[in-house]
């Protein structure tokens, strides 16, 4: 026994000393390798009186869990320092920069599309296109705008040949031709895309953007049309009340027909839009003309609806404060990127129009 | 349309205020663009003070004064008053002025040496009294505090600017403007007074209208007025016609132009004594010239109306008038006409000959065709007791007679549209004020027409009438109708939008740009389709329709490179035009990438852009948008405008025809036309009218989820293989051995040069090979392996590395 308690303080004395690993692989080997300390002492158990053989078995068995036990903590701890040591050397300089990100942009005119399509969805509209490149009867003439109407002079046409019946769309005003012509009412539709005037300045660009609306049906009146672009525009503008004032106007294809003016204000030179005492134009509407709906074979004695155009740049720039119509169409990498949207910002009815 | 309070109540008995006459115009859709005074030669004298005066330099009588005028600085004059000095309010004329009693205008000038800006006034120089032995001083008590102000009170009227809608030719004249605001409650319209002139003997000159074919002009009024004399306008009419910013010319040019204005009645005067013996209207014969008041010469066509003499055309009919028998300052004897022209005929020839006047613009929207007599009596009353005279008798040629137009309205349609309830008594009442006579029927209302309104033509003109009259505000918000007929986008919209935003979000920035480009540009990538010129561009470099995406994302890309900018990514998606018809277009997605990655990162190494890039944007777009990559498949053929060695074409299917997407390098010869200074440029294009509609929506598309859980091996190869064989083909031949068990085919490394035969190439490839049945044992993985070896020598040629 005393051979055992021996063995036991001498190595445990080692053992608490500051080693390195191999050292106590070394010690792990003089107790338990093939003629270790423990190992041989186990040998020696069969030689031993009865009596003795199991007090002794059961003192050796006690030391050699401890010896053991203090052998692997002494492993871990040296680990675990050597870890801490060579963590010590790894440390780097976190606020260097990461590696290059790429954000892209999504134009101002696409977003403001996707953010009306939103508006108008909600309310049950659908989204219908047409041609860049109309001919003079779907861009006038089915749209009451006969060849000798002085209205022809308001747009300034870009032609493609000299006969002046192939045109580029002055309004989008001829996907609702199309559309009635394609289907049968009720139709209840929005139609974004490009339009093109020649008339060039600081205010006007040769090419544009303008949504067209529609809705025909059998009881639709102006009431429906006030409550629609009342809606609209307090959705768009993202406020709760919104100044609006239906003007008198002319178009030649919708009667009656109305200029739609909102109210803002000047604050520290940005426009406030739902407040103040100025007006500002924003939009043309109307009832739906019975010379469009017959032009289309729909009787108007059965259906009738509004339409409305509105202009789509000139929207953005309106909620997003840019001042130069002229710069949108100009790419210029720092305005993009100014002006410009993250991908992943798709204005939905559930996420928000706008962050 | 411009014209003044004052002259609105000439026709217009009210007592409203001008700022609710000015809102009540926009109400019933009269617009009004502006209401101000129109400014006066008297605004530029200014009540002044003189801060400081002191001698000047080079003369003994002369003083120079620092003098405030109401502006930031102060400016200096010269001036020999003796009672110039310091603290004075006087009156100062700047540069510019004309002095009321000597109608000298000022300049900046030198007096001896010295830069006098504009003038100290006396009394006397502003016709205020006969003082003139120093400049006017002004009381401090009453004027200290106006400094900077006008001196002289601006008598004018302020004057409304309407913008009229081409609907309303009615209101191109002020009693028209009255009659819309009666109607509107705004007074009452006040009668034309009938106070008749004397008409002593016949209209000697004798007037035919021939029956020409679509003749032009369908009546013709006259008289002639003998023995006037033309002479500078009366003081009122002459501010009248000054207050709207147009000019005085003789009192019978103004007569005419005030008439028209008043009532929307054009009128036109000849030299009777120039007329050679009749007055023809008739169509003119082409190569006619006739000299216009304009003082241009035009050659005419056949078939307009011109309104002629024995020896040729006078002018043209309702258009312009012109010089040969124009009236001037000795006239003594005058032809006045007032006649109808047709809008179509006006406008038709007015845009041939490229003129405009306010004639023609009336003309063209529709005269009162029963106004003729009464322009003739307003005319010749005023030039008698102007310009003296005697008036013949009227003479009216007529070739149709005119028909008031009648329609039928039911009331209830006006409550159908405009969605709120008028009352019968109402609407007649509204529709009477507007000059309309009205007989009720029952549910109907019979109604004529006022002949001044040619717009008026279906029962849907008439709600617009009350509506408006009534006012726009009692229309009724409605709350929306939510209603659906159809889904907010179809699926290649839903595909517009998913690839607008896939590309961006690899760090492309959209842009727009026109539809049109410069054709120079465009016929470096038109390719087969024909060029679409448009025939009125608004600029030399903008006079094509684009055929490519490209023409413009390149110039602008190059734009963008001479800001500065190195690492440009530029996409656009839209219309591009393969000929001129509508729906000749297709919708593409271009995208342009230039310059380094990781450009100036510290720990990753730098690299200019490569086909790969466009590559793996194009191909990962495809995939994000729900297209297959096993599927797609990629050629060499590519258009012209890219580099024929690096550009590729994408495929949705082996077996397609049309590929939906290119991608490459734009050809150098192009980089080098463009003259684009970058270090790398490559680009993409998809095609959205041929990627296939997937019929099948997502949640029926997805298959039954398996996955295998038995070992998988990885096989590594090295193939030497011909030069120009296609890594796609050896990853096609090799996946198609066993479906089952081949799981991915990797081409790790492509090397030529060293041991390896000049024409060869060696393609190293990893093989991953899985069982979904079992765990594949040494010798079934042997078996696959003999096979991919032997198969891909058996079908590319290629040896197997050893």
């Amino acid at each position: 026994m005393s051979d055992i308690k021996k063995i036991k303080d001498e190595f445990l004395e080692r053992l608490n000393k500051d080693l390195s690993i191999e050292s106590v692989n070394q010690i792990k080997s003089e107790l338990f390798g093939k003629n270790g300390k423990i190992s041989s002492s186990f040998k020696i158990l069969g030689s031993l009186p009865t009596e003795e053989r199991k007090k002794f078995a059961s003192d050796l068995n006690y030391v050699k869990d401890e010896l053991q036990e203090k052998i692997n903590k002494k492993i871990q701890q040296i680990e675990i320092k050597e870890i801490n040591s060579k963590l010590e050397n790894e440390k780097v300089d976190v606020t260097l920069p990461e590696r290059n990100i790429v954000q892209g942009k999504i134009h101002p005119v696409s977003q403001v599309i996707d953010e009306l399509s939103s508006i108008f969805s909600e309310i049950g509209f659908s989204v219908e296109e047409g041609p860049d490149v109309e001919n003079e009867h779907y861009n006038f003439t089915a749209l009451n705008t006969p060849d000798n109407h002085p209205a022809r002079d308001m747009h300034d046409t870009f032609y493609l040949d000299d006969k002046k019946e192939l045109l580029l769309r002055t309004h989008t005003s001829p996907v609702q031709v199309r559309t009635m012509l394609k289907g049968k009412p009720p139709f209840k539709i929005i139609a974004p895309g490009r339009t093109y005037r020649s008339d060039s300045d600081q205010t006007h660009a040769p090419m544009f953007h303008q949504v067209e609306g529609l809705h025909i049906d059998k009881n639709i009146n102006m009431g429906h049309l006030k409550g629609c672009l009342n809606y609209f525009i307090k959705s768009f503008f993202e406020v709760d009340k919104i100044k609006m004032r239906f003007r008198p106007s002319h178009f030649p294809f919708t009667e009656p027909s109305a200029e739609v003016d909102i109210g803002y204000e000047l604050k520290n030179g940005k426009i406030v839009i739902g407040e103040g005492d100025k007006w500002l134009e924003i939009l043309g509407c109307g009832m739906v003309h019975p010379n469009v709906l017959k032009n289309v074979k729909i009787n108007p004695d059965k259906y009738q609806g509004y339409a409305f155009g509105i202009g789509i740049d000139r929207l953005a720039m309106l909620k997003y404060g840019i001042n130069d119509l002229r710069a949108f169409f100009e790419t210029d990498y720092r305005w993009l990127n100014h002006f410009g949207f993250d991908p992943l910002d798709v204005p939905s009815n559930y996420r928000g129009l706008s962050r | 349309m411009k014209f003044t309070i004052g002259w609105l109540k000439e026709h217009l008995d009210t007592k409203f205020e001008d700022r609710e006459i000015i809102e009540k115009l926009t109400d019933v859709g009269l617009e009004v663009e502006s209401f101000e005074k129109v400014s006066s030669d008297l605004d530029n004298f200014k009540v002044a003070k003189i801060i400081n005066a002191e001698q000047h330099p080079n003369a003994d009588k002369l003083k120079v004064c620092d003098v405030d005028i109401g502006e930031q600085e102060t400016v200096k004059v010269v001036c020999g008053a003796p009672n110039a000095q310091k603290d004075l309010l006087t009156v100062y004329a700047g540069p510019g002025s004309v002095i009321p009693k000597n109608n000298m205008k000022l300049t900046v000038s030198k007096i001896r040496g010295v830069t006098s800006y504009g003038m100290l006034c006396s009394e006397s120089e502003l016709n205020l009294s006969d003082e003139s032995d120093g400049i006017t001083e002004l009381k401090s008590n009453k004027y200290s505090d106006k400094v900077g102000e006008n001196f002289f009170k601006n008598n004018t009227e302020k004057v409304i600017d309407l913008s009229i809608t081409p609907n309303r030719p009615d209101c191109l004249g002020v009693r028209g403007i009255a009659r819309d605001l009666a109607a509107a409650g705004v007074g009452k319209l006040k009668h034309t007074s009938n106070t008749n002139i004397k008409n002593t003997g016949a209209q000697k000159i004798k007037i035919s209208i021939t029956k020409d074919k679509n003749q032009g002009c369908i009546i013709f009024g006259s008289c002639l007025i003998k023995d006037v004399s033309n002479k500078e306008s009366p003081k009122w009419l002459k501010d009248k016609i000054e207050s709207l910013g147009q000019k005085s010319i003789s009192a019978i040019v103004d007569i005419t132009n005030y008439v028209m204005l008043d009532l929307n009645r054009p009128l036109h005067a000849y030299d009777a004594g120039k007329i050679d013996e009749e007055i023809i209207v008739r169509n003119s014969i082409k190569g006619e010239t006739f000299e216009a008041l304009d003082n241009k010469e035009y050659k005419l066509d056949n078939d307009m109306c011109v309104i002629s003499d024995k020896s040729g055309v006078l002018g043209l009919g309702g258009i312009i008038g012109g010089t040969r028998a124009g009236t001037e300052f000795n006239t003594k004897n005058i032809l006045l006409e007032s006649a109808y022209f047709l809008p179509r005929s006006i406008r038709k020839t007015s845009k041939l000959l490229n003129i405009d006047t306010d004639a023609k613009f009336r003309f063209e929207r529709g005269i009162d065709p029963q106004s003729i007599e009464l322009g003739l009596k307003k005319a010749s009353k005023l030039i008698i007791e102007i310009c003296g005279g005697k008036v013949s008798k009227f003479d009216v040629q007529k070739i149709k007679k005119y028909k008031k137009n009648k329609i039928k309205f039911k009331t209830s349609l006006f409550e159908r549209i405009a969605g709120f309830k008028v009352k019968d008594k109402e609407i007649i009442k509204i529709l009477t004020d507007l000059g309309f006579e009205v007989s009720k029927k029952k549910l109907e209302l019979e109604l004529t027409i006022p002949s001044w309104r040619p717009d008026i033509t279906q029962p849907i003109d008439i709600v617009e009438e009350i509506v408006r009259i009534k006012g726009y505000n009692n229309i009724r918000t409605l709350e929306p109708d939510k209603t659906r007929f159809k889904a907010t986008l179809n699926k290649q919209q839903k595909l517009f939008h998913f690839l607008q935003r896939s590309v961006a979000s690899k760090g492309y920035f959209e842009t727009v740009t026109w539809s049109f480009t410069d054709s120079k540009l465009n016929n470096l990538f038109k390719e087969n389709y024909n060029e679409i010129k448009i025939v009125n561009p608004i600029s030399s470099d903008l006079d094509v329709l684009r055929n490519s995406i490209f023409s413009n994302l390149i110039s602008y890309l190059k734009k963008n490179l001479d800001r500065g900018f190195k690492d440009v990514s530029l996409f656009e998606i839209g219309p591009i035009f393969k000929d001129n018809k509508p729906g000749e277009q297709l919708t593409v997605l271009g995208a342009i990438k230039s310059g380094k990655i990781s450009r100036l990162n510290w720990n990753e190494e730098n690299r200019l852009v490569d086909l790969f890039d466009a590559k793996k944007d194009v191909i990962q777009t495809l995939v994000e948008a729900g297209y297959d990559r096993q599927n797609l498949f990629v050629r060499e053929k590519s258009p012209s405008y890219y580099h024929p060695g690096k550009s590729g074409s994408v495929y949705l299917d082996k077996d397609d025809i049309n590929p939906v997407a290119y991608f490459g390098e734009i050809h150098p010869n192009i980089i080098k036309k463009i003259d684009i200074k970058t270090e790398a440029l490559v680009c993409f294009e998809i095609y959205l009218d041929y990627l296939k509609d997937k019929k099948i929506k997502l949640k029926d598309l997805k298959p039954q989820f398996k996955f295998s859980d038995y070992q998988k091996s990885d096989r590594d190869f090295a193939f030497v293989v011909d030069k120009h064989f296609k890594a796609q083909d050896i990853i096609d031949i090799i996946s198609s051995i066993d479906e089952s068990s081949i799981q991915s085919v990797k081409i790790f490394d492509v090397y030529e040069g060293e041991n390896i035969p000049k024409d060869k190439k060696s393609i190293a490839l990893n093989v991953t090979i899985q069982s979904s049945e079992k765990t594949l044992e040494e010798s079934d993985l042997e078996k696959i392996n003999k096979l991919i070896i032997s198969t891909v020598e058996t079908k590319s040629g290629a040896k197997i590395r050893s």
